[in-house]
């Protein structure tokens, strides 16, 4: 048993992990952030997704011990300070990306990343970036819509900003 | 207070909030203080004798807690897992029913089939000494092809020798034989549809609790029916008492039915945590639920057709064998006959029709209902049938059909089924429009000039839902009723809370359940608390399937509102100083008719529970009324559906290009909820159709055992849908004219996108390939096609 800490969210946290734990359990079990899901246990379905040091990653495939130290990112922090919806989590209120929302925090953090990747991507792109992402519920028709409606308002800003 | 016209208006969902912040409620997410974890050893072989079961090591390993086998089921005396669903063969026996014990007892027979279970401090432990259990198997041969089971020798219970559950049949057989007789075609189709495995997103999870102080055991599980799990469980498993049993299903992350079944591990935690006194909490693994979850559909049919000359349908006989599995889950033997067989007049007027299925047992994991159990089959079948009639007469798909359509409603099919009302010219005409039907010819071609075949492929289903007037099911051998209940709570300052005893698994019942309330009662939706889950806060409800949440159980939420007004009128006409029947309820106001004195719905309510002015002679205080609706008839949703697809000749592969739907719900609530139902069946009907299968081999391994292997859809496999939901024909006979539209995607879409691919081949004399049509499978058909062609 070992501790470990990492940032989370921007908060410092820290936690005990045995060599064999992976981050998906020490974020839901030590440190109590259950928004992150298992769905699999073959590293297809990416109800998983975080970001490790600014890059998207499926916490069943890495140690909690890897990533000590490190800075993690999940779905917990995606809201803004004052609690409401961010750009991407709003989308997809809108469009009804989302049925029973287990898969939900992964294409959240999946599209995340695209979108800082990929400011303006085609249907064909978002469609391939998420083949990482499995959803059962919503046939992937609106979270398409979420992507694209989510890239339509962060270069808006973008451009507002120039 | 303003608000918009609620019904059928796109509300934005409030249980949105929570998942997308990761503050869902999910099974898993649960902790009891003290818990232990459960982890199943689960039998890797598909049939054999059991011999002995050696825990010694396992138990003494570190952690654990204890280890427990069929022994101690059996030491136990407990029940068997029970089946909800009695069918009565074609000789009028019951069907043959075998036990279902919670850890096999003397065999095993599937693999998958749970041995025993470690109890230990933590998981990693539990699973640890898993590994240390020396279990005594010897191999039997297994059963696997239906279609040699009856005569292989070998039977996996010992109550059916010949592996047959029952042989049942529906229609008129002499009828049926007398069309085939004068018929001046007859068309014959020999398929299967193929099994699946529902694959929800949220792996299923149990925990049990008891506490001793006052002998209540709760349940914690993901459930689509909390209160039929208290039932079965309850009553036939671990005779508890249901007033100290509480089921609590919170957030479900995901069921299409594999989560409505009462399951084996359900009742082992629930039985565990009282015998050790501590939790016992058990989440499946994906592999797990692979051989551990009921799987779907796995029917074997040999269908014909009889037509006329000039395409009218004279009569349709079907043969089917359907896997019950290795045992009996909880509706499994209604899926095949009264869910399937009733709905194989279809759209269409054929004045005979005859169904004989054959229910087998095999060594696989147990088959039960999955999203449209039953109505994708006979849509299937029907579908299929019709389109390779009209390869063979020469006529165009969407002619075949019109010349058969049902036109005059109600309807009473020859197959035991009174459709209320339909129109299914509107969503043939609708979704020829929105697919440019006509304009077919010249994508075609413009295909070809890229190297790819382009094939249209049409689908027109009609299904039965909205389970079910209780009697009718009885009567049909369900062991249970199919009513729906609510409680609407009005509280003192007038907001609503709701208990209904649906239960959302990604439904957004929240949200447009409030939406049915805020419309009746003219309040702000916002006012308005949506329940469900928990037995403890709920009355007896029957849970959430056969899209029958809005049609059975919003019906019994405005049987509940009606109670509540009527209430509401004697105490408004009391503080109005008017007769009753002078009151009228209208957008949140008791006013006297043809006045403009009234009283707020927050006031009346007020008065309620504060009753100092207020007719206490002739009615109670409070303001709190509970509905049981039992529905009159099924529900009857249609539509028709065009797939468009490319066939790359070279590689097999094929893209749906196009996806276009028609449907008609009757009345819509939130037609964003609706539409979203809709791509959703899609998407697992396309997956059926072309990528998705739960494979056995001979020796009854399941090869397809994980997402490795298991194709589930991803985004890049599907397109953008065009969906349009008619304004339609609301149903008749429940009070929101609503028919549902969970389970309509997966039952017309997996014809349409065959259909399709056969068209695109037709050229190449191909007229049938079995789903899933993987690129090696119309690889194969075109290989041989061209084979069978250059020798002719």
């Amino acid at each position: 048993m070992a501790t470990i800490s990492m940032t989370v969210n921007g908060k410092q946290m820290t936690g005990e992990a045995q060599g064999n734990t992976l981050l998906v359990e020490f974020l839901r079990t030590e440190l109590k952030l259950t928004g992150t899901h298992v769905g699999c246990d073959t590293s297809q379905c990416g109800a998983c997704v975080v970001h490790v040091n600014g890059e998207s990653v499926k916490s069943c495939s890495v140690f909690a011990s890897a990533c000590d130290g490190g800075s993690v990112s999940t779905i917990e922090g995606m809201a803004n300070d004052d609690g409401t919806l961010g750009v991407i989590q709003n989308a997809f209120q809108e469009e009804h990306g989302l049925q029973c929302g287990f898969c939900t925090p992964g294409m959240v953090m999946s599209i995340a990343e695209l979108l800082k990747v990929n400011a303006q991507p085609t249907e064909g792109e978002i469609r391939e970036w998420l083949k990482g992402n499995i959803c059962r519920c919503t046939g992937y028709h609106n979270i398409v819509k979420a992507a694209q409606s989510a890239a339509a308002t962060l270069s808006g800003a973008a451009q507002a900003a120039e | 207070m303003a608000r918009d016209n609620v019904m059928g208006t796109p509300v934005k969902r409030r249980e949105d909030l929570r998942f997308l912040k990761g503050k869902g409620r999910y099974t898993d997410d649960m902790n009891r203080p003290g818990q232990t974890y459960a982890y199943i050893l689960r039998s890797w072989s598909a049939h054999a004798t059991l011999n002995n079961v050696d825990t010694a090591a396992a138990s003494a390993a570190p952690g654990v807690v204890r280890v427990f086998t069929g022994k101690d089921i059996e030491e136990a005396g407990l029940g068997s897992v029970p089946c909800g669903w009695q069918i009565t063969d074609k000789h009028g026996e019951p069907m043959k029913e075998p036990g279902h014990p919670i850890l096999a007892i003397g065999k095993v027979r599937h693999v998958g089939d749970p041995i025993a279970v470690v109890v230990a401090e933590t998981y990693q432990q539990a699973r640890d000494a898993a590994e240390m259990i020396d279990v005594d198997m010897t191999d039997l041969p297994a059963v696997v092809d239906m279609r040699t089971a009856e005569t292989c020798g070998n039977n996996v219970h010992d109550e059916a020798t010949d592996n047959v559950c029952f042989d049942w049949e529906l229609g008129d057989a002499a009828a049926t034989d007398a069309a085939f007789a004068n018929a001046a075609h007859v068309t014959t189709l020999e398929f299967v549809n193929n099994r699946l495995v529902a694959n929800p997103m949220e792996p299923r999870c149990a925990i049990g609790d008891y506490d001793e102080n006052d002998g209540q055991h709760t349940l914690y599980t993901t459930s689509q029916n909390p209160h039929v799990i208290r039932l079965l469980m309850g009553a036939f498993v671990l005779s508890i008492p249901e007033h100290k049993l509480r089921v609590y299903a919170p957030d479900v992350g995901g069921g299409f039915g594999a989560k409505i079944f009462h399951y084996a591990e359900e009742a082992f935690v629930t039985w565990a945590a009282a015998q050790i006194r501590r939790p016992v909490k058990w989440t499946s693994d994906r592999s797990e639920a692979f051989i551990s979850d009921a799987h779907g559909r796995d029917h074997v049919t040999k269908a014909e057709l009889a037509l006329d000359a000039e395409g009218k349908f004279l009569g349709l006989r079907a043969d089917t064998y359907a896997n019950m599995g290795a045992y009996l889950s909880t509706f499994a033997p209604a899926v095949p006959t009264w869910l399937h067989g009733t709905l194989l007049a279809g759209q269409y007027a054929t004045p005979a029709v005859h169904c004989r299925v054959r229910a087998m047992f095999t060594n696989t994991v147990p088959v039960d209902a999955y999203r449209g159990a039953g109505r994708p089959e006979a849509t299937y079948l029907l579908e299929r049938i019709i389109n390779k009639a009209a390869q063979e007469m020469g006529m165009d798909q969407t002619e075949l059909r019109r010349k058969n359509f049902i036109r005059t409603f109600p309807y009473n099919t020859p197959v035991a089924l009174e459709y209320d009302t339909g129109d299914y010219d509107a969503t043939l005409d609708s979704v020829m429009k929105i697919a440019d039907y006509e304009g077919f010819a010249a994508r075609k071609a413009e295909s070809a000039s890229r190297g790819k075949l382009r094939g249209i492929g049409l689908s027109c289903y009609v299904e039965a839902c909205g389970i079910a007037p209780s009697s009718l099911v009885g009567a049909l051998g369900a062991r249970a009723g199919l009513y729906e209940a609510a409680t609407i709570r009005v509280n003192p300052t007038g907001s609503v809370s709701v208990m209904t005893g649906s239960h959302s698994h990604g439904q957004g019942h929240e949200t447009t359940f409030a939406q049915v309330v805020s419309d009746a009662l003219g309040i702000p939706e916002d006012q308005i608390e949506i329940i469900h889950g928990d037995t403890d806060k709920i009355p007896f409800g029957m849970g959430t399937y056969g899209s029958r949440s809005l049609a059975v159980g919003g019906s019994a939420i405005v049987k509940a509102v009606d109670k509540v007004v009527a209430k509401g009128k004697k105490i408004a006409a009391h503080l109005l100083e008017a007769a009753e029947s002078d009151i009228v309820f209208e957008d949140g106001q008791y006013k006297v008719a043809g006045t403009d004195r009234a009283k707020a719905f927050a006031e009346v309510s007020l008065a309620a529970y504060v009753p100092h002015n207020y007719p206490i002679e002739e009615i109670e205080p409070g303001l709190e009324e509970t509905a049981f609706y039992d529905p009159k008839n099924f529900t009857y949703p249609a539509g028709s559906y065009l797939c468009e697809v490319e066939v790359c000749p070279e590689t097999g592969k094929v893209e749906v290009v196009a996806f276009h739907a028609s449907d008609d719900f009757g009345n819509v609530v939130n037609p964003m909820i609706v539409e979203g139902q809709v791509h959703g069946g899609l998407a697992q009907g396309i997956g059926q159709a072309m990528l998705e299968n739960a494979a056995y081999d001979e020796h009854g391994q399941l090869v397809a055992g994980s997402y490795m292997d298991y194709a589930m859809p991803l985004a890049g496999d599907l397109p953008s849908f065009n969906v349009v939901t008619e304004e339609g024909t609301p149903c008749t006979h429940n009070p929101l004219g609503v028919k549902g539209c969970g389970e309509a995607g997966a039952i017309g879409s997996p014809p349409a996108l065959v259909n399709a691919v056969v068209n695109a081949l037709a050229d190449h004399g191909i007229d049938h390939i079995d789903m899933p049509l993987t690129p090696l499978r119309v690889w194969t058909a075109i290989q041989n096609a061209s084979v069978r062609q250059a020798a002719e």
